[in-house]
């Protein structure tokens, strides 16, 4: 137990020694760090609950996805029914289902042309069996179309991948700070801000859908009428963004979309000098709006953002240029903000915040001095009532668990992981476990010498013997750190994080360093007793 | 400042260090060397103690309950700082109720300045939420320093509290079976009772001080186990030593030698966390002072007592070494020579 090879000696150093140079990076500011080769580079992150910032979870809403593919189906129904000129009566999303109903001559050659519409599931592979949408007769010529949750689910995935690169470029667009957004799984994904005193404007930035719509007014109808139930199929109510909230029947069908715009910016207006967002569209955007406002000059339209009438102009002459300008009683952060929210698309289904954490950065501060002031004391009150206790032994301890942080920290930076609050609790704790497996070591050699042996051959056996008992005990919190791991968020997963590593260097130190401090011992002095 | 105390630090324990190497500084004994104490007789005590305070416990839970946090509650939590003078708790109170939240806790947390706000989950999903974090945000406008705000909805709440469940019940199924494959079952459904045990006292605990239990209430309770196992495992460790080399011991003796013998590490092992532990329910901050109230409790005064005096004594009843002796008579180190005696 107490005989290592040279090679074997020089490679425990060097393991512990490489692994306590990772952690080098941490101590230098972070502009000298970037000037070092990329893999020098890791080092740990401080958590929020450190730094200060915001932790928001955003959750896609799947109700929205679900109603808008099944609104989806029913105007692909139309397009398809009208294209074959198969008539049909009774278009409608009824529940989880679409349904249409066609005359019993056309039924075959109707579900024929509507299942075209189904395409496998499952991308790539298509082995799942599922399709994205079924068609089945419910009989009397009543077609039915599903939506199965297995495509119900893939299009949430899909809107919560495009969300997040929204997302992050609407954040990105603030300039101030930058955004960690990972994905979660599920409906469901994090965002991390650092450095924001109050989230408030970045919360508002995110729950906008900023799906922008140029549609027509109806001006055939009085909003007056059509709230009193004449309302035209075709059309919709929608109420104005701005207060007093005032009623417009618009057009359901979509002129151009914010989906054609290419670039929107704040501005002025020349003549009022009001706020203004002035945008430009791409090159079939262009054709389109100036197709639609060549027909229908002397006719109100209407902007229509996330289902509120922003403003609803007359147009005097067709728009051929491809760039307008919007104003609806904007303040300048307001046309600020929607020319970020246009510049960075409309995301697929809204976003809500189910949950929010914010740290000051005050609070942050007074977190680090307080985890620095405790590491201190624990370590210095561990370090005294071991030299107390064991003495030479003690200091063996001491050297032992110095390395054992330092290798923690090490990891740490290897894995570039993040240190929170509870996070620098685990290495405190670990620092009075830590030493417990020199303590099992030494108090097995003092029984080994009581028991008669001679020093070397006790130290020998109390090694041998306590190494499994190391091994076995670790194990046990190295469980419970592992499931703490695995249910924890944010500063709590911290804590399992540092709890785990700092299990494994005690084991390793336990296993290698001290072992190799005290042959090194025993080869220099070739001891009669033990002073234990 | 801090480099001052620091340097001062550094330089006393490089002395401490050659002082006790030298051996000028006598060794510190805390268990005497030949301690033979009779633990097994106090399990008489013992178990009638600890079922005693465990039914008190759960009936405290059920009385008093547990002072749920907002990350199982759901809700909103604002820690702040007034920019001048002391917080006047009583006129925040007023304040906060003009804007109709229902339950509203104020609290005093730390400093004069700081106050904790609690409010409760309001109705209306996420989104009445944050219109209520807004609402607070607008009252209080500049005035304070929003030191901290959390705002947990009602269904991220719920999962939380499932996941803290599952999550606990998960660790203690792993490390039973994992001490199943290391030792026997007795060994493993004893560590289990004594597990049990802690986590009911710690309970039992945070709803007497009525501590805010919450995420990290979960991580104490797991780092409780963790410890109160670690404990648990090295006297097992030792019980099966004992049990391969002395096949003819009675149990009793054979319990109370493997607890004595390795009281002292037992005892130097709970001081030195329980100095770590100190060291961060003292000076680790607010933030993380209930987590190291719970430990301290959990590990200082219930982890060890339990490996000693309830882990150790119930494998007499789970029936270890009834049928010793029978089959590997011969390779015995020392048969029936208990050490010492």
């Amino acid at each position: 137990m107490l005989y290592f090879t040279r090679w074997k000696a020089l490679a425990v150093i060097l393991t512990a020694l490489l692994v306590c140079l990772c952690a080098v990076p941490n101590f230098f500011p972070d502009a000298t760090v970037k000037s070092w080769p990329k893999w020098a580079q890791r080092h740990v992150v401080l958590g929020l609950d450190l730094q200060g910032g915001s932790h928001i979870l955003l959750e896609v809403d799947s109700n929205s996805v679900k109603k808008d593919k099944l609104d989806q189906v029913r105007d692909d129904v139309r397009r398809v029914l009208r294209d074959a000129k198969i008539g049909y009566t009774g278009l409608a999303v009824r529940g989880e289902n679409a349904e249409v109903r066609v005359k019993d001559a056309d039924l075959t050659n109707a579900l024929a042309k509507l299942r075209e519409l189904s395409q496998p599931l499952g991308g790539v592979l298509g082995s799942s069996g599922q399709r994205s949408v079924e068609v089945s007769d419910a009989g009397g010529g009543l077609i039915r179309l599903t939506v199965p949750p297995a495509a119900i689910t893939e299009r949430v995935r899909q809107s919560v991948e495009q969300s997040i690169q929204i997302v992050e470029r609407r954040i990105n667009e603030l300039g101030t700070v930058e955004p960690l957004i990972q994905p979660q799984g599920g409906d469901r994904s994090p965002v991390q801000v650092t450095g924001l005193q109050d989230p408030t404007r970045l919360k508002e930035l995110l729950g906008k859908t900023a799906k922008l719509d140029f549609r027509m007014v109806d001006s055939t109808v009085s909003p007056e009428q059509a709230q009193g139930g004449r309302l035209p199929p075709d059309d919709e109510i929608l109420m104005s963004a701005s207060a007093p909230k005032v009623p417009y029947v618009i057009k359901k069908q979509v002129l151009v979309s914010g989906g054609d715009l290419t670039d929107a910016q704040p501005g002025f207006d020349q003549r009022s000098g009001e706020p203004i967002v002035s945008f430009r569209f791409n090159t079939s955007g262009a054709r389109k709006f100036a197709q639609a406002t060549l027909e229908n000059v002397g006719q109100p339209f209407a902007i229509v953002l996330d289902n509120e009438v922003i403003s609803a102009p007359v147009i005097r002459e067709p728009i051929t240029g491809g760039s307008g300008q919007i104003s609806g009683s904007f303040t300048v952060q307001g046309a600020n903000d929607l020319a970020i929210l246009l510049r960075a698309g409309a995301l697929p289904a809204p976003l809500t915040i189910i949950e929010e954490r914010t740290v000051g950065p005050g609070l942050g501060q007074d977190s680090i001095a307080a985890g620095e002031l405790a590491s201190y004391v624990g370590s210095v009150l561990v370090i005294v009532f071991m030299l107390l206790t064991y003495r030479l032994f003690g200091f063996f301890a001491n050297v032992a668990v110095a390395i054992n942080v330092a290798m923690i920290f090490g990891v740490l930076s290897l894995l570039n992981a993040t240190l929170t609050l509870p996070g620098i609790a685990g290495i405190v704790l670990t620092v009075g476990i830590a030493v417990d497996s020199n303590v099992l070591i030494y108090e097995r050699i003092r029984e080994e010498l009581r028991a008669g042996r001679s020093a070397i051959n006790a130290i020998d056996a109390g090694f041998s013997r306590a190494l499994a008992t190391i091994l076995d005990s670790n194990i046990t919190t190295f469980i419970a750190a592992a499931v703490l791991f695995y249910i924890g968020t944010g500063p709590v997963r911290g804590f399992a994080v540092t709890l785990g590593i700092g299990i494994v260097t005690t084991v390793f130190t336990a296993f290698t360093v001290t072992r190799l401090i005290v042959a090194m011992w025993v080869r220099w002095t070739r001891p009669k007793t033990v002073p234990i | 400042m801090t480099h001052t105390i620091i340097t001062a630090l550094a330089i006393f324990i490089v002395i401490l260090t050659g002082l006790s190497i030298y051996g000028v500084i006598p060794a510190l004994r805390i268990v005497p060397d030949d301690t033979k104490f009779d633990f097994m007789r106090f399990r008489r005590i013992s178990f009638p103690i600890s079922a005693l305070l465990s039914m008190l416990a759960i009936g405290l839970y059920f009385v008093h309950g547990l002072n749920f946090g907002i990350d199982f509650k759901g809700g909103t939590l604002l820690e702040i700082q007034t920019k001048s003078g002391p917080a006047d708790i009583a006129a925040l109170r007023a304040q906060l109720t003009t804007l109709n939240f229902g339950d509203v806790q104020l609290q005093q947390f730390g400093g004069p300045n700081d106050v904790l706000i609690r409010i409760a989950e309001q109705p209306g999903g996420d989104q009445a939420q944050q219109a209520a974090v807004q609402k607070v945000r607008q009252l209080f406008g500049d005035s304070v320093d929003y030191r901290r705000v959390e705002v947990v909805g009602p269904r991220v709440s719920s999962e939380l509290l499932a996941y803290g469940t599952v999550g606990l019940m998960l660790a203690i199924a792993c490390i039973f079976i994992y001490l199943w494959f290391r030792f026997e079952w007795q060994f493993s459904l004893g560590a289990m009772i004594a597990n049990v045990h802690d986590i009911v006292l710690t309970l039992g605990f945070m709803s007497i001080t009525q501590i805010e239990f919450d995420l990290t209430s979960i991580a104490a309770l797991l780092t409780i186990l963790g410890y109160s196992l670690n404990d648990t495992v090295v006297i097992y460790d030792r019980i099966r030593e004992m049990l391969r080399r002395y096949k003819k011991m009675p149990m009793t003796d054979l319990l109370n030698t493997s607890i004595n013998s390795t009281l002292s590490r037992s005892i130097i092992t709970h001081v030195t966390v329980t100095l770590a532990l100190l060291a961060l329910l003292l000076f680790g901050g607010k933030a993380i002072h209930s987590f190291a109230a719970t430990m301290t409790f959990g590990v200082v005064l219930v982890g060890t007592y339990t490996s000693i005096f309830i882990a150790a004594p119930i494998l007499i009843y789970l029936g270890v070494g009834e049928n010793r002796g029978g089959e590997n008579r011969g390779g015995e180190d020392k048969p029936s020579k208990p050490e010492g005696k």
